[in-house]
């Protein structure tokens, strides 16, 4: 069995050493610089801890970081809101509606999902901008005489652009717990008399809140971290918590106050999953 | 199609779904065959001069070049990591396993802004310049978690006692993974490897930190985004590379199927 071990450790040593170096030392490093007081001196060196960043964070920049990370939280909620139940009939529909073809409806849905990201939201700039294609379809068509701008720059966009990213995504998690429901339960409530709509709240509803809350959470957690999709559709009026932080380490180089604003949404980020596992049993759903 | 209920509401539900799913990409063909440099209804004309024009524009080209190499490179690495991880959790027993698997599965759930920065901070304290290096390596931390999943669900399907029937006819450990492990698995293999090509080919948020002078084509798509006259010739290429990433998509996932 010497072997054996000897392929375990040369299986064990590579992601082990990989992760370790490339992701738990970068968190480490940015954990600790979150504590010092300054950039002075090199990334590498012993300084006096300190929690004036995390005392600052109240304070900086006139209380505004910390409430656009309450807004950010705020849109988060409702994009993940939207598009949970946005996705819900959706999910209805290839669980009990689309028959045998439903697999090739699903991967209909699914393919753009795989094209480039910041093509796609790019698009949709193309469509909403002032110059672009609804506008001047509609001032073409004399709906209008001057074009609409408040499609694009703002949070509202960003929220809009958001939830049309994450319906078909946010529809796996309630197809799969829609799928488990035996189709028996339904026959025995009609057989009871209860009409679809009775039968729809009283047996597919409660029995598919494992994959909503699921959905829930998959749209919510990445939706507080988004930098992107703000930087392109939102700019300077439609910001996220995400890109305070972006601008800490690029335009302004206050890198020990952009650890700590990174450090709450770390913190925060891994509170959030670990309640999400509480309500959702993972395996039981993508089994 | 269906007689129980009102399907009718959902299929059309469904359908303009679909339909708003698909119109940006539509709009980028379009913009792709457009005459003008904005796309501005009537349309003032169709032409294929913005794909001709992308064969002599060596920027964007080098940038795709640029984003082909980090994306072949850090799936390769994310695929053999990730398959490793995979055996380790379903074949061997020891202490830190579960450690392994939350290791293993975070860098889905760490948000992209804060392990862009993390990673900026560590490779500017070890003073080590950005490049199509680092964007690798960033990126092969991310395809980490996909490439775990996706094989693992494939070695779980088979049965260890065919590994023990290779043991017990005097295979060592090391050849028992390589003539019966590997074959099992390598169809997953190669998915989790196109999964994690189309990750890292379409990253942006990491890319966007640690890209040094040399841009990934995303990185450079985002810098020409203000020049109107510039950004049909880069939709022409992401078109391209649109079909060749659906392509891709497709094979991957007959191979995750595949018997």
């Amino acid at each position: 069995m010497n072997n054996r071990r000897a392929a375990f450790w040369l299986l064990y040593l590579p992601p082990v050493a990989w992760l370790g170096l490339f992701f738990l030392a970068p968190l480490l490093l940015m954990a600790a610089y979150s504590f010092r007081a300054n950039m002075r001196g090199e990334l590498l060196q012993w300084f006096t801890p300190t929690v004036a960043q995390y005392q600052s964070l109240w304070t900086a920049g006139g209380g505004s970081y910390i409430r656009l990370l309450g807004i950010s939280a705020g849109m988060a909620l409702a994009v993940a809101a939207s598009a949970t139940v946005l996705a819900y009939p959706l999910a209805y529909f290839l669980a009990f509606r689309a028959g045998r073809r439903a697999g090739l409806f699903l991967a209909v849905l699914l393919v753009p999902f795989w094209t480039s990201y910041l093509l796609r939201v790019m698009a949709w700039k193309f469509l909403l901008g002032s110059e672009g294609g609804i506008n001047s379809l509609l001032i073409y068509l004399h709906l209008i005489a001057e074009p609409v701008t408040a499609l694009l720059y703002n949070r509202t966009a960003v929220v809009i652009t958001l939830i049309y990213v994450w319906v078909p995504f946010s529809a796996l998690p309630i197809l799969a717990a829609l799928q488990r429901v035996d189709p028996a339960l339904f026959e025995a409530a009609a057989d009871l008399g209860a009409p679809p709509a009775r039968q729809f709240l009283r047996i597919a509803l409660p029995l598919s809140m494992p994959g909503v809350l699921a959905a829930f959470f998959m749209a919510f957690i990445p939706t507080v971290g988004e930098y992107v999709t703000p930087l392109l559709i939102g700019g300077s009026s439609g910001s996220m918590y995400g890109n305070i932080i972006q601008d800490f380490f690029t335009k302004s180089t206050d890198w020990p106050l952009g650890s700590a604003l990174s450090m709450v949404m770390l913190v925060g980020t891994l509170a959030l999953v670990a309640v999400a596992l509480r309500f959702i049993d993972v395996p039981r759903l993508i089994e | 199609m269906n007689t129980r209920g009102r399907p009718l509401f959902l299929s059309s539900y469904y359908l303009i779904l679909v339909v708003l799913l698909y119109l940006p990409i539509g709009v980028l063909f379009l913009f792709s065959i457009n005459a003008n440099t904005t796309l501005s209804f009537p349309l003032q004309g169709l032409t294929f001069d913005w794909y001709r024009k992308l064969l002599m524009n060596e920027p964007v080209l080098r940038s795709a070049r640029n984003s082909v190499e980090v994306a072949a490179g850090s799936s390769l690495a994310a695929t053999l990591l990730g398959t490793a991880v995979a055996v380790l959790f379903l074949r061997y027993q020891f202490r830190s396993k579960n450690l392994l698997l939350v290791l293993a599965v975070l860098p889905l759930i760490v948000p992209f802004i804060v392990l862009g920065v993390a990673l900026l901070m560590l490779f500017s304290a070890f003073h080590v310049e950005r490049s199509l290096w680092t964007v690798g390596i960033a990126h092969t931390v991310v395809s980490l978690p996909y490439a775990f999943l996706i094989v693992i669900a494939r070695l779980a399907g088979f049965d260890p006692s065919l590994e023990e029937a290779a043991m017990d006819l005097g295979a060592t450990y090391p050849t028992t993974l390589r003539r019966i492990v590997l074959p099992m698995i390598a169809p997953a293999m190669v998915s989790a490897w196109l999964t994690a090509f189309t990750v890292s080919f379409d990253e942006f948020a990491l890319a966007l930190f640690l890209a040094g002078t040399e841009p990934t084509f995303p990185v450079y798509l985002f810098s020409q985004l203000r020049f109107a006259n510039r950004l049909p010739i880069m939709i022409a290429l992401a078109v391209l590379m649109m079909i060749g990433s659906l392509t891709m998509v497709l094979v991957a996932d007959r191979l995750r199927r595949a018997e």
